[in-house]
């Protein structure tokens, strides 16, 4: 079955393809007295897993929200629209309105070239792609500044009047590298999976390539590559290590969220800085639960397509 | 792109195998892309390196601060990871064999750490486990462990991090587990224990293992979540990414490399191991 070898790996994000492959298998032994564990160790082990769960995830983002409405929703609304905080909500849309279109096209180019085709060297080009993920954000943001910094290019820079580094494009720089496996990888394990059968049966009924892609590429991978784009963008404006390095940290030029978020809470201004991190954390909550939707419908679509291929 | 199938160039003779359009361009980008955001850049901290001399790159990656920075970071790294392989396959295994109310809302914040931006974690998570938050508070009064401002603030950063690696890992290759092996070593006369140790335990070491490594190369890099946590004390909580960046702001630039290059080639070395792992459970899964 080629969707087992193609989906394992990824770094645990391609939780899509895996739906699939377990659809009709492994259900919780209801009616299999055999291998049922006894009351007391189901409850014992939900237990520690709800509890596990809930110290070091559930508890956390609730904090983010009470901590944030601690002084009431005037304070919260007069912190996110402070003109500081305007201008990173600004800049932070900016940065991602580049970085997650770059990294969506380079995933779907990607994935065709690496799904599609056989060609030598491809696993290690696909290892080559996780690189980023491996690579600490610190250092992301710190061989930029090795290139375009005062001991790099800096001087040529200079001279021309571009600013890289502790302005805007280095921003934009870091945050490209840091979100750039997320596309690629959601979709390469999914369209190795589903083949190229379909794209050839396109093209020999005379589609064009563009066409093919359109038409049948695109629809079958399309909740897979809406997940990508939203890990993409929420790691985007999310993403503050890199950033941090090759900011600068100029007020109301240079902050992204994440930035602003930690001068407010190094300021000891707790209930501005939640405020503003809450809107990061919103924007979390809507990017997993568009995933539980799209994991939903990747799964009720394959229990529908399933009995008519057992035909 | 737009070339049909049935046209024939040299150079589609040359691939002639391929009946879908755009290799050529796909290719070509995806590796240009590649060389100039990653490749190239990554590069260029090797190439400062080197300019260092051995000597010099020495001196600067084994001074006293540097040493505890790196005990500190890969230390900690371990221990989360090995926390989030006990309490992973734990949540893993009820997400996959048990139903129980709230079990979508526990499986969709599996996730969490993945979306939720570390910047926004670290500051929660120093406010909860800080002396007046409402576990650190308690926890300080029961025990007298302060968490917060102490490497085990940077452990609980870390487990954070990595919690959604090892559930993500070993999940499907439990969902993929045939019932029937169990059955059989059942009816056999196994105890429960024995079956889970010696019939399930061993389909799922090597997705065990790569959820180890992703988490602990996670957290090795860590920088968001953790030093809100960390108080960040040389010698004591201070992480390796941070004295990258104190280095950096001191225009140590030779120092912050010498640092970095260290860091990246255990990176790489950690993905050529994540590599053969996933390797390892896919042949054990294909069988």
């Amino acid at each position: 079955m080629p969707v087992e070898s193609a989906n394992n790996r990824s770094l645990g994000f391609s939780v899509i393809t895996n739906v699939q492959i377990i659809e009709g298998r492994a259900r919780p032994p209801k009616g299999r007295p055999a291998i049922r564990d006894s009351l007391g160790i189901r409850l014992g082990l939900i237990l520690v897993a709800i509890l596990f769960l809930a110290v070091f995830v559930l508890v956390p983002l609730i904090v983010v929200f009470t901590e944030a409405l601690k002084k009431g929703l005037g304070v919260y609304f007069a912190s996110l629209t402070e003109p500081a905080a305007l201008s990173a909500i600004e800049l932070t849309l900016f940065v991602a309105a580049i970085a997650v279109p770059a990294n969506l096209f380079f995933g779907v180019a990607a994935a065709w070239a690496i799904a599609k085709f056989d060609f030598p060297g491809k696993s290690l080009l696909i290892t080559l792609i996780d690189l980023p993920f491996a690579v600490s954000p610190v250092i992301a943001g710190l061989i930029y500044i090795l290139i375009f910094g005062a001991q790099g290019l800096g001087p040529f820079l200079q001279e021309h009047d571009i600013k890289i580094v502790f302005a805007v494009p280095g921003i934009v720089l870091a945050t490209i590298f840091v979100t750039f496996p997320f596309v690629a990888r959601e979709l390469i394990p999914l369209m190795q999976a589903q083949g190229s059968e379909e794209e050839q049966a396109a093209l020999s009924l005379g589609a064009s390539g563009w066409q093919t892609f359109w038409r049948v590429t695109l629809p079958n991978v399309r909740w897979g590559l809406l997940y990508g784009v939203l890990l993409c963008n929420a790691r985007a404006m999310g993403e503050f290590g890199a950033v941090s390095v090759v900011s600068g940290h100029i007020r109301g030029l240079t902050n992204t969220i994440p930035l602003h978020v930690e001068i407010l809470y190094n300021e000891y201004k707790f209930s501005a800085a939640f405020a503003v991190a809450s809107l990061l954390a919103l924007l979390s909550l809507v990017t997993l639960l568009i995933k539980s939707i799209a994991t939903w419908n990747v799964s009720a679509s394959a229990q529908l397509r399933e009995p008519s291929t057992g035909k | 792109m737009n070339s049909r199938p049935t046209a024939t160039s040299p150079s589609q003779l040359w691939f002639k195998r391929r009946v879908l359009p755009g290799f050529g361009l796909t290719l070509g980008f995806t590796l240009i892309y590649l060389s100039l955001i990653v490749l190239i850049p990554l590069s260029s901290a090797f190439l400062k390196a080197s300019g260092l001399g051995w000597g010099a790159f020495f001196r600067a990656v084994s001074t006293p601060r540097v040493l505890a920075a790196y005990n500190v970071s890969f230390g900690t790294a371990l221990l989360a990871a090995a926390i989030n392989v006990v309490f992973g396959s734990i949540v893993a295994w009820t997400l996959v064999r048990y139903r129980f109310p709230g079990k979508r809302t526990l499986d969709a914040a599996v996730d969490l750490p993945f979306a939720l931006p570390t910047a926004v974690a670290g500051i929660s998570l120093a406010t909860l486990y800080g002396p007046n938050g409402w576990l650190g508070g308690p926890i300080l009064a029961l025990t007298g462990i302060k968490v917060a401002y102490t490497q085990l603030g940077i452990l609980v950063a870390l487990i954070f991090v990595g919690l959604p690696f090892v559930v993500r890992t070993v999940q499907p290759v439990l969902e993929d587990l045939d019932l029937e092996f169990e059955e059989a070593a059942a009816s056999l006369g196994a105890s429960r224990i024995q079956t889970i140790f010696r019939v399930v335990g061993p389909e799922l070491y090597a997705s065990i293992a790569t959820g180890f490594a992703l988490a602990f190369a996670r957290a090795v890099g860590e920088y968001g979540s953790v030093v809100f946590i960390a108080g960040n004390m040389p010698m004591k909580t201070e992480i390796v990414p941070l004295l990258i960046l104190i280095k950096l702001e001191q225009y140590d630039y030779r120092g912050a490399t010498a640092i970095a290059v260290i860091m990246l080639v255990i990176s790489f070395l950690l993905l050529l191991v994540i590599n053969a792992l996933q390797r390892w459970s896919n042949a054990s899964r294909i069988r």
